[in-house]
């Protein structure tokens, strides 16, 4: 028998394919190349380059979905290496890329460009694709790295259209690959994600906060000049309700604000249905881990304060978190960004949030001042002196909330949130036009909240209380930022006198 | 002026109290017979024989070794002074106790010693252990006592006494009397006001320069404070607490007792609550204090704050009725979030409510225009 020297080749020489996919790395996605050798030797398959324990159970799904489709797994000596081989590779969705390579290795798919497209997507046993989380990421990653086109699971087909600028192809089963590369199957288009119009359609309302005017006029100003607010009161008095209606009063998000939002969704993989523009609410329980409020890990998974990116992380029951927790908090506040150092380099995970708190004004939440409150004033004073911590110290607003009266929860509903979100966005764009695009007052440095205007008895009344109660810096500027609020949120050009009282009042006392 | 200075005697007897300190420690107890204001009552020899019989012969030998210069040399160190029994500056007050402190070191301006008299000095006592309330009114009879003229005596320990101490040092006088040293701040959180105290008040003990607190020090300081003053106020303090101790001493001595009123089911109030029910003067504010002590109509305190429109009336009426939040004040009144929280602030400016860490709102003593 004639053998022809390239099958010849074939059979003595290891066979080399190589195939692009990605790692979540934080929610931005690192190329991976994944080079598949096939030679001779004792049947085995290994998996190198630092995989993880999802990467390397990657053998068994591959090998049952490749049978069960049809193909051959041959029976040779495999080595997949991921490259490069000192990042460190984490969760199942390299498992399509490692089928198409081997496929290609050994001779069971002709196609060319493979190393020219990027493939990401999790194997079922019997070949169907199962979604990644990131696709959103690696379709970006794809598109900067010159891929022609990306293949990836059919329900991560929406949100990769996102990008714009790279082929999408939603693959539904390995078992379509070689129509594939025929060009005898037409993947379906995946239709694009919208920015959906009306975000409040059946999300909680502010309608349902009946009276308490003081917190509705705390919740307005902390929304309309993006301030951090904290609500003292005792348990069922509404501090919770109020929270998770905040975002129904903020202005909803900008396209570019969606798509950030959306980017770290699918990174963790909560992006599902449609783009929304509401803003992400986040309330994680107390005893949650520094890790798990900031993020953390190897490779760096984002937590909850970069999930509440350009929405609200709700910390309800403040008092209770571990206090090494609120410490991590403290610098991403400032700064608007996590940031992760990992194996000497540096990831930055965004975390622009609305802080909103919550606590009980002492250990058995009654109050000092309720007769039935039995907690020893030592135990108040410890509890309340955790207020103060230094997390405490960056919130703008305190708010203390009282059980509502009966009239009141009898009473009609309140004012819904449409009609206040739209007085808040109004007031952010005065902010805007003031400070830059996407700024509000919160944001103000000292200088910038020195040159409000003021009328001259606004003015007195805060050099008043300035020399009266001995403010410090801080305070004095934190009471400008909230007055500006409070004044654009009337359309005032200066701050008046009951606008400064106002804010004088909301403003969250340093120490008593 | 009466100048600082002390006979050397005297002086010694301080140093010796400092090296008994642990020996006084074993032996002080509640009981009587044995509580430390007690045993300070013995001379020297008496009471070296109680509290360390054996090795007492070697430290009054040590004491007696102390060289006049030496002694002076060691208050300079410390920027500390001191007066004696037998000197001009010695408290009026101190003088008709039969336990009263040989010596008394200080830090500070001596010329609040200079022709104190026992009806210009009011102490006032409290729990460590106090409520938002109890330091509300601390810091505000601190406050308006001193703003009389009167020098406030407390012994700046946490809670009323420290407040005592903030109110006073605002608007005028105040003395603390300390359990240690009086070069050290004790409690050590509290070492800014000490400093404040030693810069613009006085700081007063009869212990020397470095010598660290004892248990038996307090109530012998607490002897001091009733001494010092005309009155003792007692703002809170539980039914054992060891402001009562002052209280005792300071009846004992004759001196007029006042007590702040408190909830009768407020653990923290019981003990002022007893010593009302035992005839001791109500003290509702620092008027009660001055008619008490200088005679009804006396020194008449212009106290009233500013003059109140018709709506930051109606807020203070519904804050007195206990109100204490910005929407109770608005659901009671019927006024919108905002208004409130506007008269709110303002009457907080003009000194009638104050704020608590938790936002919560409570009347101060600063009584309304009528």
């Amino acid at each position: 028998m004639r053998v022809t020297p390239a099958i010849w080749l074939r059979s003595v020489v290891a066979v080399l394919a190589t195939a692009r996919t990605f790692t979540l790395d934080g929610i931005s996605a690192r190329p991976v190349r994944v080079e598949v050798d096939v030679h001779r030797g004792l049947p085995g398959f290994a998996i190198v380059g630092l995989p993880d324990a999802a990467v390397r159970e990657a053998r068994e799904r591959v090998r049952a979905a490749l049978v069960n489709c049809g193909f051959e797994f041959p029976l040779r000596r495999i080595v997949v290496n991921l490259a490069p081989a000192s990042l460190r590779k984490a969760g199942p969705g390299m498992d399509l890329a490692i089928a198409a390579a081997l496929l290609s290795a050994s001779g069971q798919l002709e196609w060319e460009s493979l190393s020219r497209v990027a493939l990401a997507g999790e194997l079922a046993l019997d070949g169907s694709t199962r979604p990644v989380n990131g696709a959103l990421a690696m379709a970006e990653a794809a598109r900067q790295g010159g891929a022609e086109a990306i293949v990836l699971p059919a329900e991560n087909g929406a949100e990769a259209t996102l990008v714009g600028g790279i082929d999408v192809i939603a693959l539904d089963s390995l078992g379509r690959l070689p129509a594939l590369v025929a060009g005898e199957w037409e993947p379906p288009r995946p239709r694009a994600l919208t920015l959906d119009p009306d975000p409040t359609d059946g999300a909680p309302d502010l309608a349902d906060l009946r009276g308490q005017p003081h917190l509705r006029h705390a919740l307005e100003v902390a929304a309309a000049g993006g301030h951090s607010l904290l609500m003292i009161g005792p348990p069922g008095a509404g501090k919770s309700l109020a929270a998770s209606r905040l975002p129904s009063i903020l202005p909803p998000l900008a396209s570019v604000e969606a798509l950030e939002v959306a980017r770290i969704a699918s990174a963790c993989g909560r992006l599902s249905g449609s783009l929304t523009g509401w803003r992400p609410f986040r309330a994680p329980h107390h005893t949650i881990s520094p890790a798990g409020l900031v993020g953390g890990g190897n490779p760096p998974r984002p937590g909850e304060a970069t999930l509440a990116h350009r929405g609200v992380l709700f910390l309800d029951e403040l008092c209770e978190f571990r206090r090494d927790a609120l410490e991590a908090l403290r610098a991403p506040l400032e700064a608007g960004e996590v940031s992760i150092v990992r194996a000497g380099s540096r990831r930055g995970l965004p975390c622009r949030f609305m802080l909103v708190a919550a606590a009980n004004p002492c250990p058995c939440g009654r109050g000092e001042a309720d007769p039935d409150c039995s907690c020893a004033p030592v135990a108040v004073q410890r509890y309340q002196g955790r207020l103060s911590g230094a997390l405490a110290d960056r919130i703008d607003i305190l708010a203390a909330v009282r059980q509502p009266s009966a009239a009141e929860i009898g009473g009609g509903p309140g004012e819904p949130s449409a009609d206040v979100r739209e007085r808040v966005a109004i007031a952010r764009e005065r902010q805007e036009r003031r400070l830059g695009p996407g700024r509000c007052n919160a944001e103000m440095t000292p200088s910038e909240a020195r040159e409000c205007t003021l009328s001259g008895e606004a003015g007195a009344l805060l050099a008043e209380l300035y020399s009266r109660q001995r403010l410090s810096g801080r305070a004095h500027d934190r009471a400008l930022r909230l007055a500006q609020t409070i004044a654009d949120l009337a359309g005032a050009e200066t701050i008046e006198q009951e606008q400064m009282a106002q804010a004088l009042q909301l403003r969250r006392r340093d120490r008593g | 002026m009466a100048e600082p200075g002390a006979c050397p005697d005297c002086l010694r007897r301080s140093w010796l109290l400092a090296l008994l300190g642990p020996y006084i420690e074993r032996i002080a107890s509640g009981e009587p017979g044995s509580r430390s204001p007690e045993l300070l009552r013995l001379d020297n020899e008496d009471l070296v024989a109680v509290a360390a019989p054996k090795v007492g012969a070697q430290l009054l030998g040590r004491v007696a070794a102390l060289s006049e210069q030496h002694l002076a040399e060691e208050l300079r160190a410390a920027q500390c002074w001191a007066c004696c029994r037998h000197g001009d500056l010695y408290p009026e007050g101190l003088r008709d106790a039969t336990d009263a402190p040989w010596a008394l070191i200080g830090r500070g301006d001596p010329g609040l010693l200079d022709g104190l008299e026992r009806f210009g000095a009011v102490t006032v006592v409290g729990s460590r252990r106090a409520t938002s309330y109890g330091r509300e009114i601390a810091r505000e009879l601190g406050r308006e006592l001193a703003a009389a003229g009167m020098v406030v005596v407390s012994g700046l320990a946490f809670g009323i006494d420290g407040c005592a101490h903030r109110g006073a040092i605002d608007a005028g006088r105040t003395i603390a009397v300390l359990g240690c040293g009086p070069d050290t701040a004790y409690p050590a959180a509290h070492r800014s006001l000490w400093r404040r105290i030693c810069e613009e008040g006085l700081v007063l003990s009869e212990l020397p320069p470095g010598s660290s607190p004892w248990r038996w020090t307090f109530p012998a300081r607490n002897r001091i404070m009733a001494a010092l003053a005309g009155m003792t106020v007692v703002v809170e303090a539980a039914a054992r607490s060891g402001s009562l101790i002052t209280a005792d001493l300071a009846a004992d001595l004759g001196r007029d007792l006042g007590a702040v009123p408190g909830p009768v089911t407020s653990r923290a109030s019981a003990g002022p609550n007893n010593l009302l029910a035992g005839g001791a003067c109500v003290v509702r504010d620092a008027q009660d204090v001055l008619d008490a002590m200088l005679g009804a109509g006396a020194t008449r305190l212009d106290r009233s704050g500013p003059r109140l429109d018709r709506r930051l009336g109606e807020v203070l009426v519904a804050v007195e009725a206990g109100e204490s939040s910005c929407d109770g004040v608005a659901a009671a009144l019927g006024l919108s979030g905002p208004d409130a929280a506007a008269a709110l602030a303002r009457l907080e400016l003009l000194g009638y409510v104050s704020c608590s860490t938790v936002g919560t709102y409570s009347r101060t003593l600063l009584p309304a225009h009528s």
